[in-house]
């Protein structure tokens, strides 16, 4: 379970969370929307504590992410990340790519990281591309690829930070069943999206961000189809 | 003009010694690109340093080493320390000349080819769970390392013309031996025709060497 609760974080002058509570469960999938520059993305950033917060207390399977005593490259290993940029590293193959953390960080075996990349690859799509180059695959492969990468960590929980917002709009489908297969395999998921049907057909929640805090949240075919508050009907009418 | 007669025993005389000074040319050139490139190391990460002092060394260093004749560096090294007391043989004096003048420009390198790379791939890695020093080792440097092959290939070929310098201060590497060998025969055109034959020997199996290398390791 991930607990968040009161949390604030500046950049500088510009309070960018203003206090966010949200409780997040095994199994289920919560989307959060909202225009840029509500603090969406850096709430996936503190969660996984690439970024720091002023106050306030993020808890992932009851450890407090932000405590001095926490070991944040351990704490990482429960926690996968997928950016909007693909972050493929360019100077490994799809196969080294993905075998990489588990090779280092987990000190598993050659032999045993080369079947987890080869499973991983092949469950994304990708198992004709394991000794292709980043570079000679298609944005959307990129992405699948950095998919596979954090899967092969065996994390609990999945961050996606607009991961489709970089592909070009024919590749944009490609990412997206990924992801609904992994909602299907009940993996935990926070997505940042602007997949607005996306988000109404696989998550359990959206959380619309407004300004720094969760304006409205709730269960997504209601928050989306039927919003209460105004902010949320006028930023759902724009984007749909 | 044009019926100079060439006459070259006296270079196939004087072959060996020759051979000898490229050998003083080249371990100067090796020499002072091992070390230069472990103080570029240094320099290019405390030009990224939030304190001043480290800062203004750092780019004064880069400056003087980039902006001023190496042929002065080499005076201020030999001659200049003197005023402290403290006298380098022509050896010492060229080799730390040529190591001053490359760390000042392979800090410049250093410093672009980690520019180059995106930082989002340091924030990826991390997020994989990997150490600040797996991040740099495994990811970070791989790229920068590619990024500052080419430019680092070029500064070890500066280094080594530039070691001709020496021969103003009497070291008798490459372009010294040579001066001095045809001062004793008269065979100048010889000599210095012969002289450039090892240079650009020396320099092709350096270019050849480092694109054999390069197509191995850069496949990506």
């Amino acid at each position: 379970m991930i607990k968040i609760e009161e949390v604030r974080k500046s950049f500088g002058n510009l309070e960018v969370l203003k206090g966010i509570d949200l409780t997040v469960d095994k199994g289920e999938v919560v989307c959060l929307i909202g225009g840029s520059g509500s603090g969406k993305s850096t709430l996936l950033m503190c969660i996984n504590a690439l970024e720091s917060i002023q106050s306030g207390r993020i808890e992932v399977d009851g450890i407090d992410v932000h405590a001095p005593s926490t070991d944040k490259n351990k704490l990482r290993r429960k926690l996968g990340i997928v950016f909007q940029q693909f972050n493929a590293f360019p100077h490994l193959t799809a196969r080294e790519n993905v075998a990489l953390a588990p090779r280092h960080v987990l000190g598993l075996p050659k032999s045993e990281t080369n079947q987890l990349a080869e499973h991983y690859l092949a469950h994304v799509g990708l198992g004709d591309k394991l000794d292709a180059y980043p570079t000679q695959l298609s944005g959307g492969q990129q992405q699948r690829l950095a998919i596979a990468r954090a899967l092969a960590m065996k994390p609990d929980y999945m961050l996606l930070d607009e991961v489709t917002s970089a592909l070009d709009p024919e590749l944009v489908g490609e990412v997206l069943d990924t992801l609904r297969l992994l909602a299907r395999e009940g993996m935990t998921m926070i997505a940042v999206t602007h997949e607005i049907p996306f988000a109404r057909e696989v998550a359990d929640r959206v959380a619309f961000f407004h300004d720094g805090v969760i304006h409205e949240i709730g269960p997504a075919r209601d928050l989306i189809s039927s919003p209460q508050r105004t902010r949320t009907r006028d930023f759902l009418g724009k984007i749909l | 003009m044009l019926n100079y007669r060439f006459q070259w025993r006296a270079v196939f005389k004087h072959l060996p010694d020759l051979v000898d000074a490229a050998f003083l040319t080249l371990q100067i050139t090796v020499l002072s690109v091992i070390i230069g490139l472990a103080i570029a190391v240094i320099l290019a990460v405390w030009r990224r340093s939030e304190n001043a002092w480290l800062f203004w060394l750092t780019a004064t260093w880069v400056a003087l080493a980039r902006n001023t004749p190496a042929l002065l560096q080499i005076y201020l090294f030999y001659f200049g320390l003197g005023a402290y007391g403290i006298h380098l043989s022509p050896y010492a004096a060229v080799l730390a000349a040529i190591t001053f003048n490359n760390a000042g420009y392979l800090t410049e390198i250093l410093r672009g080819g980690i520019d180059a790379v995106n930082p989002s791939q340091g924030r990826a890695a991390l997020g994989l769970g990997m150490t600040p020093l797996q991040v740099y080792a495994r990811v970070i440097f791989p790229q920068v390392f590619r990024a500052v092959f080419l430019p680092i290939t070029n500064q070890i070929i500066w280094a080594m013309l530039g070691t001709s310098l020496g021969m103003i201060i009497g070291l008798q590497e490459l372009t010294g031996m040579t001066t001095f060998l045809q001062s004793q025969t008269f065979r100048p055109f010889e000599f210095y025709l012969a002289a450039a034959l090892i240079y650009l020997v020396m320099v092709e199996t350096v270019l050849v060497c480092a694109r054999l290398y390069a197509r191995w390791a850069f496949r990506w």
